[in-house]
């Protein structure tokens, strides 16, 4: 089960923070302060694994991590996912955000943080995988997005009276 | 105008903000005109307070008061609204709100929505933070989907049903039937859903695990076709066909297959194949394998499938790439257990990587080599694991320690080797020994009796050279007062005898009763031995009467009850020039952290007179002395 999805840049600041279990609102913070803590004392050349540290659950999960550029992309998760699998599914997910924003980058995340809440939702349900076809995710995004739109459009004429 | 603008407007003003103040002030003005926007009725711009609450909530400030802004927002017709609503939900509601409970009604009538993606919202929330309650409650509902609607739906329905699994194990049996038809489906998506709801099925019931056994030949016939198929550009990842729903199949057959001779015969073929199909050289292939690698070992497979596997584990060992190095160790730690024998045959090149740059290889290696240790390889696995010791990331110094110490226990060759081995970790980590490791050496060095001249010379030595090492310094204060004799005779079989002087031997243990690096155990530890040596040294009783007196006045109480104790005794029993007493005080800290420390008098007194007078009523009443002082300390 992966228990936290965590974006965050090279100084620390979060960019996504998703929990599939609960955390009080404090330890969520801390979670993410030492996550960013261990992560970023690491070279460029060492393992995507760490073990976690002691907030997340100690010894029994481990952070499974990527750097791309400027931001981190880190899942938490416990012994019964694969970890290389896991490695494999934060390129999907970087390579869908990659085709749904054009050529991502941090700014992309950081304004519109409900899309990629969105996609994510797409691929990851209650800690456990849920697709990892890019194509089949990016329909799926598509067409909830197209819903949106055409919801507010029919409800824009009332609104500009107001 | 979608909720996304107003949410930038606002993110670009907070990242106008230059310092933490003026954030939290941007942030303070934004989040009550948004507490004051809730609080009016519907003006359409609900949705996109939410959203901005939410972002506010990620950045770390407080934001349960949207909650019940959540419950509203699902509840509305709009697709947009719902979608803020749902997110919020998963962000801010937890079974432990009583505004979850709110939502129940909601998502059951979302469940059977006509839109699939208002469906989907209302699946993806439950499956995030759905309560007992909730489960229990929707549990049929979720049934009906996985029976009877589109691929979408029913995938993310399986993984429903795994989270109602988890809280709610008896709706197991519930989803059994549905779980079972959901194997013939096409759509990976749905089969990958399926396995994991199957995986979840059968961990949690041994019934349930018999009866899927019946569909390992199903299973077997689609892994088959995953690996056998030619390319196929929907499922491909770097060159193998769906590794993800390999994996879980895998993890599935291996559950299966466990303790089971039919069904692990069913699937030896496909693994033998698996393992030697699978392109190994991007992380996909490497994945498969790994995961097949484990399941071979699980389950009960021919013995030459097995060799397969662990050779492809120590192929993985030698990889280039740190993260299959790390993975092929992890599988070994999970084998050591049953395969011991095939995983020595790596040992080289696990303790090699025990030098690697990576902390996480490094834990992993130490992790090995210390389930690796055996009688056969005592001494060399300890040479290596002794220089690990002296440059090891602090974070792994106390658990490497009470590595080799257990290590030491169970497989030392000789006494003296063992000494020696604790000897070397105190004077390299002794700050970080567990407390008990003072109480056990002592206990050995006493029962080493032949050993006796050469520990006490050993520990002199180190005792010399530096006492900041507490642990260090008690064992040597300890041994110096009971074996003082033997270090001022000045002859040693086993090792270079130190010529010294009763001077010498009082003047290093006056440098440690006064040095400021010295904890006040360690001042006991040393008094004591001074204390000690009164009747094993004969020039300089009276330096010793001083020092001892001179604690009589000092201002930690165990120290100077000891002082005063001893200086009775001292004055009470001048008169037996001609007689000496020989105690053994042993002292044991707090066992489990939970109790505080114990005096346990191990009173073995024997004393000699040369003269015969008043000898056995001397001695009772010393023996009683100390019992009562004994009692009196086990009261406190």
């Amino acid at each position: 089960m992966i228990k936290a999805i965590l974006i965050f840049n090279n100084h620390g600041k979060p960019r996504l923070s998703k929990f599939y279990e609960h955390y009080s609102e404090d330890t969520e913070q801390q979670i993410i302060r030492e996550t960013f803590h261990l992560v970023s004392k690491r070279d460029e050349n060492v393992c995507n694994f760490l073990e976690g540290g002691m907030l997340i659950g100690g010894s029994e999960n481990k952070l499974i991590y990527r750097h791309y550029a400027t931001l981190y992309f880190v899942f938490c998760v416990d012994s019964s996912e694969s970890e290389l699998g896991i490695l494999d599914l934060i390129q999907v997910f970087v390579e869908t955000l990659d085709k749904c924003f054009e050529n991502v980058c941090e700014l992309d995340l950081i304004f519109h943080v409900d899309k990629v809440h969105n996609i994510l939702a797409e691929m990851v349900m209650g800690g456990m995988v849920l697709e990892t076809n890019m194509n089949e995710i990016i329909t799926q995004v598509d067409a909830q997005n197209k819903m949106e739109k055409s919801e507010t459009f029919i409800f824009q004429s009332p609104r500009q009276d107001r | 105008m979608s909720p996304s603008v107003r949410l930038q407007e606002m993110i670009r003003v907070i990242r106008g903000a230059r310092t933490q103040g003026e954030e939290r002030g941007v942030i303070q003005r934004e989040c009550a005109a948004i507490r004051a926007q809730f609080r009016q009725a519907d003006n359409g711009t609900r949705s996109h307070n939410l959203a901005k609450l939410l972002y506010v909530h990620m950045l770390g400030y407080p934001a349960h008061f949207g909650q019940m802004e959540c419950v509203r927002l699902i509840a509305s017709p709009r697709y947009n609204e719902k979608r803020v609503g749902y997110l919020g939900a998963m962000m801010l509601l937890d079974e432990k709100q009583d505004a979850s409970l709110l939502i129940t009604n909601s998502i059951k009538n979302d469940l059977s929505h006509s839109s699939q993606y208002v469906q989907s919202l209302a699946l993806c929330t439950l499956a995030c933070m759905g309560s007992a309650e909730m489960c229990r409650d929707l549990a049929p509902e979720i049934d009906r989907l996985l029976r009877a609607s589109n691929s979408y739906i029913k995938k993310k329905a399986a993984l429903c049903a795994v989270h109602m699994v988890r809280k709610v194990p008896e709706l197991g049996e519930l989803f059994t039937p549905a779980a079972r038809s959901l194997l013939s489906e096409k759509n990976h998506g749905v089969l990958h859903g399926a396995v994991v709801l199957i995986t979840e099925l059968c961990e949690r019931n041994p019934d349930t695990l018999e009866q899927f056994r019946k569909a390992v030949p199903e299973l077997v016939l689609m892994m088959k076709g995953l690996v056998m198929s030619g390319y196929s550009p929907e499922h491909n990842v770097a060159g193998i066909s769906d590794p993800f729903l390999q994996v879980r199949i895998l993890r599935l057959l291996r559950i299966l297959g466990r303790n089971n001779d039919t069904a692990s015969d069913a699937m030896n073929d496909l693994l033998a194949q698996v393992a030697t199909n699978t392109d190994s050289s991007k992380t996909a292939g490497s994945a498969v394998l790994y995961e097949t690698v484990l399941t071979v070992m699980d389950i009960k497979s021919e013995s030459g499938l097995r060799v397969l596997a662990v050779n492809i584990l120590g192929r993985f060992l030698l990889n280039n790439d740190r993260n299959i190095r790390y993975i092929s160790m992890t599988s070994l730690q999970k084998i050591v257990q049953t395969d011991h024998n095939a995983v020595q045959r790596h040992r080289g090149t696990i303790v090699d990587c025990l030098k690697d740059q990576d902390a996480s290889v490094k834990r992993r290696a130490l992790e090995l080599s210390l389930a690796l240790v055996s009688a056969v390889n005592i001494r060399s696995l300890m040479k290596e694991l002794l220089l690990f010791l002296s440059s090891c990331p602090p974070e792994l110094r106390a658990h490497t320690t009470s590595g080799i110490f257990n290590a030491a226990e169970r497989y030392a060759p000789s006494q003296r080797w063992h000494i020696d081995t604790i000897l070397h970790v105190l004077t390299t980590a002794g700050g970080d020994v567990r407390d008990e490791t003072v109480p056990n050496l002592i206990q050995l060095i006493t029962t080493a009796t032949e050993l006796h001249c050469y520990t006490v010379h050993k520990l002199y030595r180190a005792l010399i050279t530096d006492i900041s090492v507490q642990s260090l310094v008690q064992v040597a204060c300890w041994c110096i007062g009971e074996y003082g004799d033997l270090l001022l005779r000045g002859e040693c079989e086993e090792t270079e005898p130190v010529q010294v002087t009763e001077d010498d031997v009082l003047d290093a243990l006056e440098t440690v009763l006064q040095s400021h690096m010295s904890s006040p155990a360690t001042r006991g530890f040393a008094l004591t031995a001074t204390m000690k040596l009164s009747t094993r040294i004969t020039h300089n009783v009276d330096r010793i009467r001083s020092i001892v007196s001179i604690y009589g006045s000092c201002i930690d109480v165990e120290l100077q009850q000891r002082a005063v104790e001893y200086n009775a005794l001292f004055k009470k029993y001048d008169h037996m020039s001609q007689s000496y007493m020989h105690i053994v005080v042993s002292e044991e800290g707090p066992k489990n952290g939970q109790t505080p420390a114990t005096l346990v008098m191990d009173c073995s007194l024997c004393y000699r007179t040369s003269s015969g007078t008043g000898a056995p009523s001397l001695g009772t009443r010393l023996l009683n002395s100390f019992y009562s002082q004994a009692i009196r300390l086990l009261n406190t």
